[in-house]
């Protein structure tokens, strides 16, 4: 199963909706809960990153019956230095994302924590994207 | 575990939402205006303490599949939250007393911290 989800650049209110819809998703095809909440707060991470970030991308799910894939792909100013982003604490965010609660340097350290498998592929001025693999775990 | 009935008692607190599942218990509790600390919480059956009064509280608490919430020291729910919040089912509690003082209120009766 394959399911894509624009997200918007730039609309904070907006924040979370495709995560939730992924969220929901996941429940009814019965992907267990402790998956369920690995992926969708790595989702969540991405999904910020992409409304802070980006000028605009979109979020691709796969659905099989051994593992979730999530690609998480936007045009954008790119990541400059990977290995600096991927270090809890470092934050380029805008006061407006601090004020909301986010942009503490945590996200991408966050996405590797949760992710069984992560591959980040971006280049300056032009994009970023984040492929995530979630094996499905017996419960 | 705690009552989240307990709970409302112990922090002299309004339910703003969800009244019906007072009845619900929770283990931990975690104090944050810091949405990013919260997502990288494991563990469930959470109670987060909060002075972020916005929609995103209520959104983090969703995702991580966070059931309660209480906001401190007054803080005003908007409309937009307190629907966002019975949606999600999540039961939205505000008080009048400081972060510091509602954790502590709560240690005390037995809530458990994460870390």
């Amino acid at each position: 199963m394959h399911t894509v989800f624009p997200v918007e650049a730039g609309n904070f209110t907006k924040a979370g909706n495709v995560s939730s819809d992924v969220k929901r998703m996941l429940k009814q095809l019965g992907v267990p809960h402790k998956t369920v909440k690995r992926i969708v707060v790595a989702l969540f991470e991405a999904e910020v990153n992409v409304i802070a970030h980006s000028w605009g991308g979109q979020v691709e799910i796969t659905v099989d019956p051994k593992q979730v894939l999530v690609r998480v792909v936007d045009t954008g100013p790119g990541i400059p230095d990977l290995d600096l982003a991927m270090t809890e604490g470092f934050s380029t965010a805008s006061e407006e994302v601090r004020e909301m609660g986010y942009g503490a340097g945590m996200g991408l350290p966050n996405i590797r924590n949760n992710a069984d498998e992560l591959k980040i592929e971006t280049g300056a001025n032009s994009h970023t994207d984040i492929h995530m693999t979630f094996y499905i775990d017996e419960e | 575990m705690m009552k989240l009935s307990d709970i409302v008692k112990a922090i002299d607190g309004e339910v703003l939402c969800c009244e019906d599942q007072l009845d619900m218990e929770v283990r931990f509790g975690f104090s944050s205006d810091l949405m990013s600390d919260v997502l990288t919480l494991r563990d469930d059956d959470i109670l987060l303490i909060t002075g972020l009064a916005n929609i995103q509280s209520i959104r983090t608490a969703e995702l991580s599949d966070i059931n309660a919430i209480v906001l401190v020291r007054n803080k005003v729910a908007t409309d937009q939250m307190i629907d966002m919040a019975a949606d999600a089912g999540i039961v939205l509690i505000t008080t009048k007393y400081s972060m510091f003082k509602t954790s502590g209120l709560l240690y005390a009766a037995g809530l458990s911290p994460i870390y």
